[in-house]
């Protein structure tokens, strides 16, 4: 089914300057595959060595894959995939 | 290019710096990117700082957070352009931890430090390059009344 996924400004360079993609997935996983299919430039910025890069957060509706069933996290058509870089700092 | 932003939001800012002293506060900076690189920043979202074992000397933003703040962004025609957070007692500059933290490639990342509980000077930084050779450079604040 299509499903939107929203991209955040630091990953737009290497998807065309989209801010929005549609994807056809059931899965989360199979909707990160279909995107880097669309545009390979992403990969290396949201894996490394075959796994989600520690700061790269995928979250459809609004928890992370990471507390839910990962990559087969299933997608309903109303959902839309938000991929956010992590927000820390400090002293 | 330069960070706009009015003189009332950097107000907001710095009163949440003050109101969470001796801890660092955090919050969303949502805006528009203009043609050349520059920032208008529209608003300042306070967030909740989810880093509760030292608070008093780093920060985190929930990606559910910062997931609702973006969507609403974006629904509203805006975008994320930066994030703001406090030095309780230590220098508005970035940290070794900043850097290595930041990861929003094209965005503003703006510091207030407060010092014994009074707002003293904010700073911005951009951060530019890839994850493996980013750094965060000056960035001009432009202060619109």
């Amino acid at each position: 089914m299509p499903i939107g996924v929203l991209i955040s400004t630091p990953l737009r360079p290497y998807a065309g300057k989209l801010s929005v993609i549609e994807v056809t997935a059931q899965t989360v996983g199979e909707a990160l595959i279909d995107l880097v299919v669309q545009h390979p430039a992403l990969l290396k910025h949201l894996s490394q060595r075959g796994k989600l890069r520690s700061f790269v957060n995928v979250c459809p509706h609004s928890d992370d894959i990471r507390y839910l069933s990962k990559d087969a996290t299933p997608v309903k058509e109303t959902d839309t995939i938000s991929i956010v870089p992590s927000v820390a700092g400090g002293v | 290019m330069a960070l706009a932003i009015s003189s009332a939001l950097l107000e907001q800012m710095h009163r949440h710096g003050e109101e969470t002293y001796p801890y660092e506060c955090c919050g969303v900076l949502v805006g528009a990117f203009d043609a050349v690189g520059g920032k208008n920043v529209n608003a300042a979202i306070p967030c909740g700082n989810t880093c509760t074992d030292s608070p008093q000397k780093r920060y985190n933003i929930s990606p559910a957070e910062v997931v609702r703040i973006q969507r609403d962004a974006m629904l509203a025609g805006n975008d994320i352009v930066g994030f703001y957070h406090s030095h309780p007692d230590h220098p508005a500059q970035w940290s070794v931890t900043d850097l290595a933290e930041a990861h929003w490639t094209g965005c503003s990342y703006v510091i207030t430090s407060i010092e014994k509980g009074r707002a003293v000077l904010t700073n911005s930084f951009l951060l530019v390059g890839a994850e493996e050779a980013k750094r965060l450079e000056d960035e001009f604040i432009e202060v619109i009344a």
